[in-house]
């Protein structure tokens, strides 16, 4: 703004407005915490034996070997480093600056390289760092195409607690479609349209009859759950042969690529389900911020008035919105009956939609972090199915908590300031 | 392009927002239409802008009947507003908010921001003033903000523009920069509609005058004409333009302010450092324009900040550190800024809402139950006193207008004993007769020799009621001055220039 050019002393005051430092101290003492936990573990369960870490498969250029550590002392060492990096974080709160994301990542890490180490020490078998991060991929799956049909829903103003009904409702579509015709493509596509039929019932009642869009979505969920139950039992089960056994998408090893030790078989041995899924963040992360459809579906989600002054259709962008956001979803629905197994199971997402809703929160309404969050979930999955096999100690109930403890860790506590859409959750009228 | 407003009538539910209204703006003139709140202007401007259906009447453009749909029929024929609420995405930059809706794109729907970005700066250079395109819009000053509202109309070739109350929120010298805007506007040959209260304004730039009142159209004026003329056409009835008051007879009772400080959430300093003093018996107005800390320095004084620092003396005991409900019971009285969120419950009746505050004991509260007909009998008893014009104290408060919802508030924090009164804005939206009756209960308030602090962004009301005003920019105290202080030395001070001579702090 131009300062009236009068006669008369400028007020002391600078033009930018002042500030406070208002830096919490949740990271450090988070931090602390888990460290505290951590050590806790250690003390109290003392494992005895080393661990024994497998990184290659018998196809890859050259084989690495297995790496065999004593497994208390590493656990130790990392207990050591992680006590280390918290003092970073405490200088770096006590000069009032943010925790740097380095720290933060390096802790976990450590951390968890120390807990693998505790939990496989002694163990028969290798714990086998490949099976780790490939089965975190795929199990990642549904949960970023959840949670990117999440952000392109939540984008345009409608709360998408659906996500778990329009996984489970595209796991069964495709599952009939796929078994039926024996082909991957048609249940795959045939998923898709199921998760937006689930998509448009979500749209008709909180677009056109605004209902409470929390209330839908809920109901909707019930209401899949019920149904897909109800059809498995009754059809499915007294015909598996023809409606519930499906061919899966095969596995297309990328050659030369594939080989490379560790990162081969884990990125570039997968099904083309998995490949699409960069593929599809990238296109909606270019679709929501570098397009028309996306500006203008971005601002019915923040601004609808705004929008409709300028003539933008406001009911018809969320609609459109809607229903793109459930054709992904539903690819992520197929990731069960076509790409993990081949048939169908009641019930047998599991809560995954709801991590993926975790994940879009903890990605910031974006697609690419909300992505990364995907994966993180993805691992904390994983994580359970690998220490089951290498024989943990930690009961396998807890194991099983695992993934939704660390998504409700990373909800809570670690997502910082964010700020979902302004208008979401609000129907538009035009009065 | 020649506008014509034929008989628009706009009905919600019983109540007619415009009835019959005629209305006729030129190329190349300024068309002021002046009116109270509630008047109907806004409506028929919506109207016109294809925001409501007009339940009967036309819009006539160069002599066409029009029927727009929607906003985006109105823009296509020419028709830009600049709205009393921007319609701007604040998460967006200028260049974003500009190109909404005529988005400029290469190959299949990509957008083409390096057109939007010259669009504006071609606009703004246009008119001499200068606005980062790449900015985001909820970072920039109002005043700013207004100028990408105009923009916006102008990148759509608007000819016909509407002005909806757009000096609300400025300084008076970005006031004075608008009007310019609007003449340059007009010789380009723009038919410019004007919505506005304030007769000062439309002294200024109008070429001709329709006052509007209860939704019909009760006269045409002269820009020349006096202003209680203008004032008793527009409330239908003549008006007193002063508040009468006697000079202040101070009294022991004081609120001592020093160095209070209050930082929103992510650390940004929004009251910096405020010290005053009010005695009792004596109204301290805080002017300055919307935003610059003054509502949350008054929720800061009833203990909704619990981080502020400094100190808050009311008659030598501690205020800040308090519960609200602490502070309440220390005898102060609050009228909140926004009476429909912060100061009344909507659904509730009026009964309920007069003792909302007083729920947790005797006399209204016995044993956990409410005692409903002493609360009723407070309530007729409050109602007659304040004059709150109701068809039953059992109406939900809601649906009172905000006159009378006013008077519902004013009534709740008057009906207990006080030591001091901050009224934020007490009479934003509100009809001239109530302003009246609410200028009154304050200037008696203060008579009765209680501190009393008013925070309005009205200069007019500011000098009217004040005996010392205050004026705050960017969150720091510019200076405390007479009230008989020149408006152009108050103006600049709202624009964060301090007076030359400092006026006495005390």
């Amino acid at each position: 703004m131009t300062a009236p050019a009068v006669d008369g002393t400028p007020a002391a005051t600078p033009d930018a407005p002042r500030t406070v430092s208002t830096v919490s101290w949740k990271t450090p003492i988070a931090l602390g915490v888990v460290l505290a936990l951590y050590a806790l573990l250690l003390l109290l369960a003392p494992r005895e034996g080393d661990a024994r870490f497998s990184l290659s498969t018998p196809t890859d250029f050259f084989q690495l070997p297995v790496y065999v550590i004593p497994g208390m002392a590493t656990a130790w060492l990392c207990a050591a480093i992680g006590a280390v990096l918290v003092v970073p974080s405490v200088l770096a709160t006590r000069r009032a600056r943010r925790t740097p994301l380095w720290v933060t990542g390096v802790f976990a890490a450590v951390l968890l390289f120390g807990f693998l180490a505790w939990a496989a020490a002694g163990s028969a078998r290798d714990l086998s760092v490949v099976g780790l991060l490939g089965g975190a991929v795929a199990l990642s799956v549904p949960l970023v195409y959840g949670s990117l049909s999440g952000v392109i829903g939540e984008r345009s103003g409608t709360i998408n607690i659906a996500i778990e009904s329009q996984l489970l409702a595209g796991a069964f579509t495709a599952a009939v479609a796929g078994s039926l015709t024996n082909s991957p493509w048609v249940g795959l596509v045939a998923a898709m349209l199921a998760s937006a039929l689930v998509s448009l019932v979500l749209a008709v009642f909180t677009i056109t009859y605004r209902v409470n869009q929390i209330i839908v979505g809920v109901v909707l969920n019930v209401l899949v759950i019920g149904l897909t139950s109800f059809f498995y039992s009754l059809v499915l089960v007294p015909n598996t042969e023809t409606l519930n056994s499906t061919t899966r998408f095969e596995r297309i090893p990328i050659p030369f690529l594939e080989r490379i030790p560790v990162i081969g078989p884990v990125l570039f041995d997968q099904t083309i389900v998995v490949y699409l899924m960069p593929v599809i963040v990238f296109g909606v992360w270019y679709g929501l911020f570098r397009t028309r459809w996306g500006l203008r579906l971005r601002a019915v989600g923040e601004h609808p008035r705004a929008a409709d002054t300028v003539g933008i259709e406001v009911l018809r962008t969320r609609y459109r919105a809607l229903l793109i956001a459930g054709l992904v979803g539903g690819m992520g629905g197929a990731f069960y009956t076509v790409v993990s197994i081949n048939q169908f199971g009641r019930e047998m997402t599991a809560g995954a939609g709801f991590i993926a809703l975790a994940a879009m929160i903890f990605g910031k309404w974006n697609p690419v972090r909300a992505a990364l969050a995907g994966l993180l979930f993805g691992f904390a999955t994983n994580l359970q199915n690998v220490l089951s096999v290498v024989g943990s100690p930690v009961p396998s109930q807890f194991m099983l908590m695992l993934p939704y403890v660390v998504t409700l860790f990373a909800v809570a506590g670690l997502v910082g300031r964010s700020r979902p859409p302004a208008a979401l959750a609000t129907p538009y009228t035009k009065e | 392009m020649r506008l014509e407003l034929r008989g628009i009538t706009k009905r919600f539910g019983a109540l007619v927002a415009n009835d019959h209204i005629d209305l006729v703006v030129e190329p190349g003139e300024i068309h002021c239409l002046l009116g109270e709140n509630g008047a109907g202007k806004s409506t028929l401007m919506n109207v016109l802008y294809g925001l409501y259906d007009a339940d009967e009447g036309e819009i006539l453009l160069d002599g066409e009947v029009q029927d727009f749909e929607g906003p985006g029929d109105a823009m296509n024929a020419g028709i830009g507003m600049v709205h009393q609420h921007f319609m701007l995405v604040p998460v967006f930059s200028v260049a974003e908010n500009v190109m909404l809706g005529h988005e400029t794109t290469h190959g299949p729907g990509i957008l083409d921001l390096s057109a939007a970005r010259e669009t504006v700066r071609s606009t703004a250079d246009r008119f001499g003033f200068h606005v980062d395109p790449d900015a985001v819009v909820e970072d920039l000053p109002v005043g700013v903000q207004q100028r990408v509202e105009i923009i916006k109309a102008l990148s759509r070739d608007a000819q016909v523009l509407v002005f909806d109350e757009p000096t609300a929120v400025l300084t008076p010298q970005e006031t004075d920069e608008l009007m310019a805007i609007m003449r340059q506007l007009k010789d380009e040959g723009k038919a410019i509609v004007f919505i506005t209260h304030k007769l000062r304004e439309v002294r200024e730039v109008a070429d001709r005058i329709t006052v509007v009142r209860h939704g019909k159209v009760v006269g045409e004026a002269d820009p020349t004409a006096p202003d209680n003329e203008l004032a008793s056409l527009m409330v239908g009835r003549a008006v007193q333009l002063t508040v009468d008051k006697q000079a202040a007879r101070h009294t022991d009772n004081e609120l001592a302010v020093s160095h209070l400080q209050v930082a929103t959430p992510n650390g940004q300093v929004v009251v910096d450092d405020v010290s005053f003093t009010v005695r009792g018996g004596e109204i301290l107005v805080i002017a300055g324009v919307q935003g610059n800390g003054q509502t949350e320095l008054t929720e800061a004084l009833i203990g909704l900040h619990p981080d502020a620092r400094g100190s808050i003396l009311l008659d030598g005991s501690e205020l800040r550190g308090r519960s609200v409900r602490k502070v309440l019971d220390a005898g102060v009285g609050f009228v909140p800024e926004d009476r429909s969120t912060d100061g009344l419950v909507g659904e509730f009746s009026i009964a309920e809402n007069l003792i909302l505050d007083r729920t947790d004991g005797a006399p209204f509260v016995r044993a956990g139950s409410l005692q409903l007909g002493l609360r009723d009998e407070f309530a007729r008893e409050k109602v007659d006193e304040f004059d709150v014009r109701t068809t039953g104290i059992d109406l939900p408060v809601g649906r009172l207008s905000g006159g009378n919802q006013q008077k519902v508030v004013l009534a709740r924090e008057m009906s207990r004993e006080l030591r001091l009164l901050v009224a934020a804005q007490p009479t934003r939206g509100v009809d001239v007769g109530s302003i009246e009756f609410i200028h009154q209960r304050i200037v008696e308030t203060r008579d009765a020799g209680i501190p009393v602090i008013v925070v309005s962004t009205e200069l007019d009301e500011a000098v009217a009621l004040a005996d010392r005003i205050m004026v705050m920019y960017r969150g720091r105290v510019v200076g405390i001055v007479p009230a008989d202080t020149p408006r152009d030395v108050l103006g600049l001070m709202m624009a964060g220039v301090a007076p030359e001579t400092e006026g006495d702090a005390a």
